[in-house]
């Protein structure tokens, strides 16, 4: 259980990925020999300790992707280079390569485990189409990478925008159906707001394609144990936080409608 | 017969001596049911109090050596929504224990009664949570104060009441006879021990709260002796927690003197499956030595 272990790695290299996202590579041979949509917890000494996913995981090098939204994303991208992070994990379910031809789909910062993804579904041979929504163009992450891998290895890419700054304009939902509606495709794999995956696990359902998503919970222990993530009968740090088709079913009820706050109570998902 | 692994607490009837320990798991109906789905003989809710709290930030729990440190800090609905939960579990095929914990006598009982109206077939007393102010412990430490808690949710409520005891005292057999003797049906022995994680690059306590609780395999054998000095100095049932992993730490705490045993960091190493596994193991062992049940063996190291 060495993965458990609080460790502490000195970022190596900070990248701006667009205003308010940042990606921060650090040297951790566990994080980095981590699969597409596995998470780990992050200790921002002094701070806080969150639940991030691992957005890239290669050679030594792992990274994460962080959106500033809450007091411990804003200290964790105010970080230099050679400060040092607490690292605990990786932990839970990863995505799994299942199918010939997959539709991947990311909404706003849901889109960093997705590019680990897109290069191991290609590395597979799965034909491999993205979506990515963002709100307006100065948001859209990972653009020249996956335009990158469109070039040299075929990678369909598509982006939306809601207010049409870029690509179509819309949300990613509409571009997903309509995607559906085209081509055959036998498998999808999503990750980004609760609200947009339920539109999406209905739309995998009727088309009867297998789907996997990764959701989000409060997270404390990442071990299993604490039962603040819990979702129906499963924790999403132990049995998630990808879950497949058949998981979906079973919390479907539950699914984009509702999570738990820090007092464990039972409340409805703002969108 | 050989080998029978049904106990009796107080009046609860368990199928096996396996029961979900206090603080882990048992924050949502679905999952207390999934808990009794993967074979438990009883199941102990989070502890609840009259008022919703937080918890403390995160770090909450970390993996240290030979256990697991937390200090989560109790974050719970508060009784009036936790009681939705609880009634949701009508149909439990096993007993539901609900752990409570309050700032007084009186809030204990507040507590007890809205979760024995719900549904609860039993209470545990959080009296040894060691890293919060004005409750657990530090209500616990104080034989006077536990003797006050457990008269008053005694009045209060019409069925069994544990108080589960904090190790982090003196003379664990002097608070263990506090209970007994101001009427508890059981004793739990024994919450975590105080400690505490300092991380040697960044020269801080790990921990958000700074200390915490120690559970796992380092507590084992301190609840080994507890649950043996209790053994000796009441005559209620104990139900023995501290480190149980395998079905062997079970039996140990058995012949401590354990009626049954609580199961909480182990789900961690080993995932729900540990209950049907320590069930069955406690069930084989009876059978290799010989004897008849369960309850031949509670406290059997005593006469040695």
């Amino acid at each position: 259980m060495k993965h458990n272990e609080m460790r502490i790695v000195k970022i190596r290299k900070v990248k701006m990925e667009t205003r308010n996202v940042k990606t921060i590579f650090f040297e951790d041979k566990l994080s980095a020999s981590a699969e597409p949509g596995q998470f780990l917890m992050v200790w921002i000494p002094g701070v806080d300790e969150i639940p991030l996913s691992i957005s890239s995981a290669s050679g030594r090098l792992a990274s994460v992707t962080v959106k500033e939204i809450g007091e411990a994303t804003r200290a964790l991208n105010k970080m230099k280079k050679g400060e040092n992070l607490g690292i605990r994990g990786p932990f839970g379910s990863h995505f799994r390569v299942v199918g010939k031809n997959a539709l991947v789909v990311g909404g706003g910062i849901g889109t960093a485990p997705l590019f680990m993804l897109v290069t191991k579904l290609l590395n597979n041979g799965v034909k491999t189409t993205i979506i990515e929504g963002a709100k307006t163009r100065s948001e859209i992450l990972f653009h020249d990478q996956l335009l990158a891998l469109h070039d040299k290895r075929g990678l369909k890419v598509m982006f939306t925008t809601e207010d049409g700054s870029y690509g179509t304009k819309g949300v990613v939902t509409e571009a997903a159906e309509k995607c559906l509606s085209e081509e055959k495709f036998d498998s999808m794999y999503v990750c980004g707001k609760e609200a947009m995956i339920r539109e999406l696990y209905f739309l995998a359902e009727k088309h009867g394609i297998q789907m996997q998503a990764s959701l989000e919970r409060i997270i404390r222990c990442a071990m299993g144990i604490c039962g603040s993530c819990v979702i129906g009968r499963y924790r999403v740090c132990k049995d998630g936080p990808v879950f497949d088709s058949s998981q979906l079913r079973e919390i479907s009820i539950e699914l984009g409608k509702f999570q738990r706050n820090f007092r464990g109570e039972r409340i409805p998902i703002e969108n | 017969m050989q080998g029978q692994i049904e106990v009796e607490i107080a009046d609860l009837k368990l199928r096996n001596p396996t029961i979900l320990a206090s603080g882990i798991l048992g924050t949502s109906a679905d999952y207390l049911t999934e808990i009794a789905r993967a074979g438990a003989g009883a199941v102990t809710t989070k502890s609840v109090g009259l008022e919703p709290r937080e918890g403390y930030k995160n770090p909450t729990v970390i993996q240290v050596e030979c256990g697991i440190l937390n200090a989560v800090g109790l974050p719970n609905p508060g009784i009036r929504k936790f009681a939705k939960e609880i009634e949701e579990l009508h149909s439990l095929e096993i007993p539901l224990i609900v752990s409570v914990y309050g700032f007084s006598p009186k809030e204990y009982a507040e507590v007890a009664m809205m979760a024995v109206e719900a549904g609860a077939d039993a209470i545990e007393l959080n009296l040894s949570c060691p890293h919060i102010k004005g409750s657990g412990a530090e209500i616990g430490r104080s034989p006077k104060m536990i003797g006050l808690v457990v008269e008053k949710v005694k009045e209060s409520v019409n069925r069994p009441i544990f108080a589960k005891l904090t190790p982090n005292v003196t003379d664990i057999k002097e608070i263990a006879m506090a209970a007994a003797s101001s009427g508890a049906d059981a004793i739990t022995a024994i919450n975590t021990v105080r400690a505490m994680a300092i991380d040697i690059e960044t020269c801080r306590p790990i921990l958000a709260n700074k200390i915490g609780g120690l559970s796992g395999g380092a507590i084992k054998p301190i609840a080994v002796r507890c649950v043996y000095e209790i053994y000796e100095a009441v005559d209620i049932p104990i139900i023995g927690c501290g480190g149980v992993r395998t079905w062997r730490d079970a039996v140990e705490l058995i012949l401590a003197g354990a009626s049954a045993v609580q199961i909480g960091s182990a789900i961690a190493y080993e995932g729900l499956p540990v209950f049907k596994a320590i069930a069955e193991g406690i069930r084989t062992y009876l059978y290799r030595k010989g004897f008849g049940s369960v309850k031949e063996i509670v406290g059997l190291a005593h006469e040695a």
